[in-house]
């Protein structure tokens, strides 16, 4: 079987499951945010249910519109408090502790390796960061889990991608998953797993990880994940009371297509409007004209990306033309990026610092385009007004690319400016 | 049975018609369908929520749906008026979530390839019949997967999820 499949059949009480497989099986963990929490919540009344099927189980993100943008968005978060306190839900996230909830859950120890978690958010991929088989669901689909604890699921084929190689300078794990979805397509691995393997991924941090798997959607997928190894029981020994299971693929595994990477021969990309795989080496765009850079979201907000950012900009000032906003993912990374002197660094060079927020990544607040204005963003998605009016555009990049575009107001390698 | 058949006029997209532009998160701050329905489609289509007529079906090309996990889009859909989607696939989440509400859709790509836009057609979500009632062409949409088919029969999940707990508090009652 593969890593997905073992996880699977661990939750469904079988020795062993097959793609094509339905089978319902037992959640550890479900998450919920400000945009999806109060319609599960009518839902979740509307049957007839009255308790949560175990508030351990749950999390409740403040994430997407918050600090609450208008009243109608105070007002789901206001639903999804009050329904937090009625059912005693201890993982409820109030802004100021909470933080984008990909990054929030990994950094709280709310998932481990081995588990099986559903999310009322597309990128609940993400946890395959950690070896976790993770996805995402809507409202009714939530409402439902809430309930009963557990959901119905097919068992997907997987795609199985082979990343070996050495990173050129400047170059990351961002490059690498755009790169990916871009020889999968947009619907490559539809209804399917995508493990990630091979020595590049075994060298790469969870960090990384996390910013690889978060995209596996973006091919269409149903999962993104990577054999949790010694760099996850290292991430994973903050938490000494939680023990994951430490699963992997049999060599005998069946997969529905192999990719074979070569991290060598890869260069800083770019993501063009209005699709993700619309990717292309950076040496086409250089020289479009940007008025606003975003670096953030829960592909690219974490520790490791801010430092990258950091060391392409040096002691240079961001370019007059150019608004570059900052959006650490979690309160944590403020904190990390305090330490370290980031903030202070950024806020030198002429950016700005958000609080813990979606806002622009999903066109709510705190950095929205107006008409024919052009972002480069490390966001994971470029659809038409999804960042702002429909006539705006968004490029997809990396920190390094961000950094470097942010310095000089266009499209740029970061290789050109360190 | 074919008491249920729908009849419309299509509105025929393109690839990939993502949640974004089904419906833009600005207005995601409501999952009511009379708060999305005026802006379905409308970073696609301006026009779309104003022309559709109750009954009318969108037809589109590959990874229709493909984004978000927002249940808003189907609900969106619905309630402008549309009374079923078909394509030649639909990303996971927006599948998922079009079963649950109980918006039909139908797999069909060789009616997509024989359907214009502006045609009036003719389609039984039961059978998956369709029928181009303005220039002549049937078609059978790929049948559910039988689970799938089950969980549609009962009227949805929240169906059979009220099914499963009356049927634990039955069990608590009786230990
Ligand atoms: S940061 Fe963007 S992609 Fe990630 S959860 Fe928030 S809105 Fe979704």
């Amino acid at each position: 079987m593969t890593l997905a499949e073992k996880i699977l059949a661990l939750h469904s009480n079988r020795d062993s499951v097959k793609p094509g497989d339905m089978i319902m099986a037992k959640l550890d963990m479900i998450l919920g945010t400000d945009v999806t929490v109060a319609l599960s919540v009518e839902v979740f009344r509307n049957m007839g249910a009255e308790k949560v099927f175990d508030p351990d189980k749950i999390a409740l993100v403040n994430d997407h519109f918050v600090p609450a943008k208008d009243v109608k968005a105070a007002t789901l978060s206001k639903i999804m408090r009050e329904f937090a306190h009625e059912q005693n839900i201890p993982n409820y996230f109030e802004v100021g502790r909470s933080g984008i909830c990909h990054s929030l859950l990994p950094d709280k120890g709310l998932v481990k390796p081995g588990d099986l978690v559903v999310g009322a958010d597309s990128h609940t991929c993400t946890y395959g960061a950690l070896g976790a088989f993770s996805t995402g669901i809507g409202s009714t689909d939530m409402a439902c889990s809430w309930a009963l604890g557990e959901l119905w699921f097919r068992v997907p084929e997987t795609t199985k991608v082979v990343i070996e190689g050495e990173f050129q300078p400047y170059v990351g794990p961002k490059d690498l998953i755009m790169y990916i979805i871009n020889k999968l397509g947009v619907e490559g691995a539809r209804y399917q797993a995508i493990e990630f393997t091979g020595g590049t991924i075994e060298r790469m941090s969870i960090d990384g990880r996390i910013t690889v798997c978060n995209m596996a959607i973006e091919a269409g997928a149903k999962t993104g994940l990577i054999a949790p190894d010694d760099t996850t029981r290292a991430f994973m020994k903050k938490f000494p009371d939680i023990e994951g299971v430490y699963l992997k693929s049999d060599p005998d595994a069946v997969y529905s297509q192999v990719l074979n990477v070569d991290v060598s021969g890869i260069e800083p990309l770019v993501a063009e409007p209005y699709l993700p795989s619309n990717t292309r080496s950076i040496n086409e765009l250089t020289g479009v004209k940007v008025n606003q850079v975003v670096i953030g979201s829960c592909t690219n907000g974490r520790l490791e990306d801010f430092r990258a950012t950091a060391e392409i900009m040096g002691d240079n000032e961001v370019h007059p033309d150019v608004r570059l906003i900052i959006i650490p993912a979690t309160p944590g990374i403020i904190r990390e990026m305090l330490a370290e002197g980031l903030v202070d660094k950024f806020i030198k060079a002429g950016a700005i610092l958000s609080p813990p927020t979606c806002g622009p990544c999903i066109g709510g607040h705190m950095g929205i385009l107006a008409k024919d204005e052009v972002g480069l963003f490390t966001t994971n998605r470029n659809f038409r007004g999804r960042n702002g009016h429909p006539e705006s555009k968004v490029y997809l990049a990396g920190p390094q690319v961000a950094a470097a575009t942010a310095l000089t107001g266009r499209i740029t390698d970061p290789r050109e400016v360190v | 049975m074919s008491n249920n058949k729908l009849n419309g006029k299509v509105f025929k997209y393109g690839d990939s018609i993502d949640t974004d532009v089904i419906i833009p998160a600005r207005y995601c701050t409501s999952f009511h369908a009379e708060d999305l329905a005026p802006h379905c489609l409308e970073d696609l289509d301006v026009t779309f929520a104003s022309r559709v007529k109750s009954g009318d079906v969108i037809v589109a090309g590959h990874n229709f749906g493909c984004g978000s996990s927002r249940e808003n889009a189907p609900i969106a859909i619905r309630g402008a008026g549309a009374s079923c989607v078909i394509a030649r696939s639909f990303a996971r989440i927006f599948y998922r979530n079009s079963i649950n509400i109980g918006l039909p859709i139908l797999i069909a790509p060789d009616a997509v390839d024989g359907i214009e836009d502006g045609d009036q057609v003719e389609v039984d979500p039961t059978t998956g019949i369709i029928h181009n009632l303005t220039k002549p062409g049937e078609w059978q949409a790929d049948p559910f997967p039988e689970d799938i088919e089950k969980i549609i029969k009962i009227g949805g999940l929240v169906n059979y999820v009220k099914e499963r707990l009356a049927q634990v508090y039955d069990e608590a009652v009786e230990t």
